[in-house]
Formats: C-alpha cells, structure tokens, sequence
C-alpha cells in the first residue's frame, strides 16, 4: 500500500466489563490519525483524549484487543479492521 | 460434523443435549460433559453477571471447537454458555463431547472448557447478597497454566 493510500477512516471501537466502565461508553465511531497503524498506536492516541481512557489502558499489558472478532496482539496492524474491541482478560467459563 | 455453539440468556437441560448428540448413532462408545455452575462463595453471592462480546464470543468458542475435532476423533461436540444473571446453583456452561472411545472424549471436553475459560469473551461480575454490585471476577493464572499445557 503506498503512502498516498493511508486514510484516516471511521472505525468501531467496542468496550467490555472495566474497559468499558472507565471510558464510560459501551461503543463509539472514531476516526483516529493516520500514524495510527497498529493496535498499540491507536491505544496511544485514545489515552491523550481524556482521563477515562488513560485509566483504562493505564496498564496496556493488561487490555485485550480483537479486530473483527477476532483476538490480536497490540503489534496487529489496524489497516483492514472494521470493528476493534478492548477487553479486560477473561473470565468466562 | 459440525459442532453445536449456543450464546443465550436461558438455561440448558444436559440430558437433552446429550440425547441430541446420541440418538441413532450407536457407534458412539463415549459421552463426556462438563458443566460448570455458579457459586454461592461462602454465601457472600446473590448472583453472577455475565457479560459477553455477541458475535466474538459464537466466532471464538467456534474456533476452539474446529480445534479440537482437529486434534481428536470426535463424533459430536456441543458448547453453551450463559449470559445475564445466573444465581448460585444454576448452569453456567456446558461442554458435551462424543466419541467411539473414552480418553478422546475426555480430553477433548477438558480442552474446550481449558480455552473457553481463557479466550472466550465473557466477563463475571459479582452480585452481593447485600444488594450492592461488587467487582469484575479478575482471571486467574491457575486458568492460563491449564490452557497452556495443551501446546
């Protein structure tokens, strides 16, 4: 893909259990800036929007991400993704 | 074979599943189930709140289950898990496995509920009994440990 191709474009972004209480949305649209490429990047940007967000991902080694319904680790790239949900590890069962 | 995946709020009857997956087949030589219940801890809990990712969690649990007929000579495969309010004593999960022989039946049900635990997207909450909400259950590594032994 070349550069001129990168756009910035909606994105889904879905929150579960803790995630989703200290953001204080259960799903929003964003449309974050192109140097935004993997999961690790967007995690970035969301936490210098608001203080929910930082203590939300304040330890990004804890959060889960899944693109598309599917799990993925913070390096995944973010290009094709349509929906990226954030979640707290597990507890089903 | 296909397995079956259910994600619902309501309860399941083991021996209904369990005649689904046996009824005119008699070559199966093996049925091993699993169900997983909620507990009352110590008597501190009026409920446990499941929360769940629609969608993900049917995707993902599907991927454990295509594992494991992949790994094991399966003749049927069912998995439900609950979502909402579940009180202590009620069904939470069950795992249902078939086959012509035990040992791949039993394997094959310890290792849905060993990755269902880890990787399916649900969350518990607990209810206390004196009405107020408590917090998110936290995963426990003892989980993680189980999942990993299966390489």
């Amino acid at each position: 893909m070349s550069e001129a191709m990168i756009q910035t474009r909606p994105l889904k972004l879905v929150y579960f259990a803790w995630v989703r209480e200290r953001i204080g949305l259960a799903e929003e649209t964003v449309t974050p800036p192109a140097e935004a490429r993997t999961v690790a990047e967007l995690v970035r940007w969301l936490k210098s929007r608001d203080e929910g967000y930082a203590a939300a991902f304040a330890d990004e080694a804890i959060v889960r991400a899944a693109i598309d319904h599917t799990h993925v680790k913070p390096d995944a790239s973010i290009a094709e993704a349509h929906e990226i949900a954030f979640f707290p590890p597990m507890t089903g069962g | 074979m296909t397995p079956t995946i259910r994600i619902q709020r309501e309860d399941f009857d083991l021996s209904a599943e369990v005649e689904r997956l046996t009824a005119a087949r008699s070559h199966i030589g093996a049925v091993v189930s699993f169900t997983g219940l909620c507990r009352d801890e110590g008597g501190r809990l009026q409920a446990l709140e499941l929360e769940h990712y629609p969608g993900m969690a049917e995707a993902e649990i599907g991927r454990v289950a295509q594992a494991a007929l992949e790994r094991w000579p399966l003749s049927g495969l069912t998995a439900i898990h609950r979502f909402g309010l579940v009180r202590p004593g009620e069904q939470i999960v069950l795992v249902v496995a078939t086959s012509a022989h035990r040992r791949a039946a039993f394997e094959a049900a310890d290792f849905m509920m060993d990755y269902l635990k880890t990787r399916a997207p649900f969350w518990k909450r607990e209810h206390l009994l004196d009405g107020t909400v408590g917090g998110w259950v936290e995963a426990r590594q003892e989980d993680d440990d189980a999942a990993s032994r299966w390489g």
